[in-house]
């Protein structure tokens, strides 16, 4: 890849809320070249979405997630792409990825409480046509999501001055 | 009972570094913005660290060979091969120190007998003058000049060159000028080591931190293996400065003897920072580039903000620290940075603490985020306005 078009993408991808103003100066390119290239990259969805990573816990917040292996029979035709599109289109779905092993997609689900959850398993995905079973795996305690830590900061005091 | 009998004259009589005076000024105050640290502002990447505990986990406490671990040395001859083209035997010609420091020491006090002279570029780093001398060396300092982008010049190696000249000790990327040393004039410094039979001191811990061109290592060189002590290690490009990791590299005449030296001094470098120099060196490439790339982003902004405030700054392709000219305010290095510390809360390093060629300059780190480089730049700007108001 072009390692200009990896210096503006990686600099958003650190910190989306970068200014152009800033990676103009970060990168040496003009605001308008800045400005132009981050314009193409949305148009072209290579940047879907700028969003807060946020620890919901913190602010008391309790949600339930669960990662769901989905065994489905694929479609002649559009293989496992149709029944995906399907479940990926439900607002409680976060994820749907297809995999490899023992299950065929991955799915995550957020969900305010877990008898919303298991109505939602059982009442929508299970009876999806063509998905034949379903294993829900709950979320105890996040560690890392998204290059985030969920762990107590790490503290690097450095002098205030040093040769 | 007689009166105690003084300490060493060369140690007593040894300078302050114009660093600590700042430091103990600076430590004292609150919501300080330092750009004076001299480290990275990146923790040692996980993996490496991870290999270090497990190393202890697995009992790894004792002493290593004198040398150093035996697979660090074969890790780094490789490297150097590989990166530069120079070739160093793993077995006799790689020795693991302490951090550059000691490697830098212990070759001052294999090469000097007392009285013999060094040739020291300045502005450069706080150690090289004070290990000179305590090697009883004699520190020789060679002035280099802002608006030649600090270039060695060798009319003035010349000038200063005695029958007890008996080496050339530099440091590129510099600290701290940040200046790299262009092909033909270290070429050129090989030939009049050469010509007059010296010892090359290369201290190239800031090899990887380059953002233009490419690093030259000096043993590289025609004509400079065999006169040349090669300093690295661990600490800038891996985020490792609290692991005391270096190396020295050398012909394998002069190596068994700095090696004596070391064995009698130091016996070895600390375990667990070989452990997990040994896991940086064959894992951590990814980590070094990213953060290159990122101090090399941050080295704009610096600059940038320097000379839209009026302080001339060169822009510097090594290493991580800008060294922007004060001159235009018409206060010295030390009253610029003492006032600036007191009225904005900003620590920067006097260039005077570099040694003459320094003066005029203050030394900022950019090794820190790019938020405090852009507060810190906001509140030079404020201070260097506020004084021009009154020169008006």
């Amino acid at each position: 890849m072009n390692p200009e078009v990896c210096e503006i993408l990686s600099i958003l991808n650190r910190d989306g809320r970068t200014t152009p103003e800033t990676i103009a100066k970060l990168t040496g390119k003009s605001l308008d070249e800045v400005n132009g290239a981050i314009g193409e990259y949305e148009k072209n969805g290579v940047i879907k979405r700028y969003n807060a990573v946020i620890d919901w816990e913190k602010v008391g917040f309790d949600k339930v997630t669960a990662f769901i292996d989905v065994k489905v029979v694929p479609a002649r035709d559009v293989g496992f792409d149709a029944i995906a599109g399907r479940i990926a289109r439900f607002p409680e779905v976060k994820s749907v990825w297809l995999v490899s092993g023992g299950s065929d997609l991955r799915v995550i689900v957020e969900s305010v409480n877990l008898k919303e959850l298991a109505n939602f398993v059982a009442e929508k995905l299970a009876t999806i046509y063509g998905v034949t079973g379903t294993v829900t795996h709950f979320l105890l305690r996040r560690y890392k999501e998204d290059d985030v830590l969920y762990l107590e900061a790490e503290n690097n005091e450095r002098l205030v001055i040093a040769p | 009972m007689s009166a105690l009998k003084p300490i060493a004259t060369i140690a007593s009589q040894l300078p302050v570094s114009g660093i600590r005076r700042f430091f103990d000024i600076a430590a004292s105050m609150q919501d300080v913005i330092s750009l004076g640290v001299g480290e990275p502002d990146f923790v040692t990447p996980w993996q490496i660290r991870e290999a270090a505990i497990y190393s202890l986990e697995r009992g790894q406490t004792s002493y290593t060979s004198n040398w150093g671990l035996i697979e660090l040395r074969r890790e780094i001859s490789a490297y150097l091969e590989k990166r530069y083209d120079v070739s160093y035997s793993p077995e006799d010609q790689i020795l693991i120190t302490v951090g550059v420091s000691e490697g830098l020491d212990i070759a001052l006090r294999t090469i000097l007998d007392p009285g013999d002279e060094v040739l020291v570029p300045e502005p450069c780093y706080v150690s090289y003058k004070p290990c000179v001398a305590l090697a009883g060396g004699i520190p020789v300092a060679i002035e280099t000049d802002a608006s030649d982008n600090f270039a060695i010049d060798i009319e003035r190696l010349e000038a200063k060159l005695t029958s007890r000249t008996k080496a050339i000790l530099i440091g590129y990327p510099s600290n701290p000028t940040g200046v790299t040393m262009p092909l033909a004039i270290l070429q050129n410094v090989v030939r009049f080591a050469e010509e007059n039979g010296l010892y090359i001191l290369s201290d190239e811990i800031y090899d990887r931190l380059i953002y233009e061109g490419e690093h030259t290592c000096v043993p590289s060189i025609a004509g400079a293996y065999e006169r040349t002590i090669l300093f690295n290690g661990f600490s800038k490009a891996y985020a490792m400065t609290g692991w005391r990791i270096g190396y020295i590299c050398g012909p394998a005449s002069i190596m068994s003897t700095m090696m004596k030296i070391h064995s009698y001094t130091m016996l070895c470098a600390p375990i667990t920072g070989q452990k997990a120099a040994l896991e940086a060196i064959k894992s951590a490439e990814p980590q070094v580039l990213d953060m290159v790339s990122q101090y090399g982003q941050r080295r704009k902004v610096m600059v940038d903000g320097f000379n839209a405030i009026g302080l001339k700054c060169h822009l510097p392709q090594g290493a991580f620290y800008a060294f922007p000219s004060v001159a235009a305010t018409g206060l010295s290095a030390e009253e610029f940075a003492e006032r600036l510390l007191f009225e904005q809360r900003v620590a920067v390093v006097p260039g005077t603490a570099f040694g003459a060629g320094g003066g005029a300059h203050i030394r900022c780190s950019y090794a820190t985020s790019v938020e405090k480089i852009e507060l810190a730049l906001t509140r030079i700007k404020t201070f260097v306005d506020q004084l021009t108001a009154v020169s008006i």
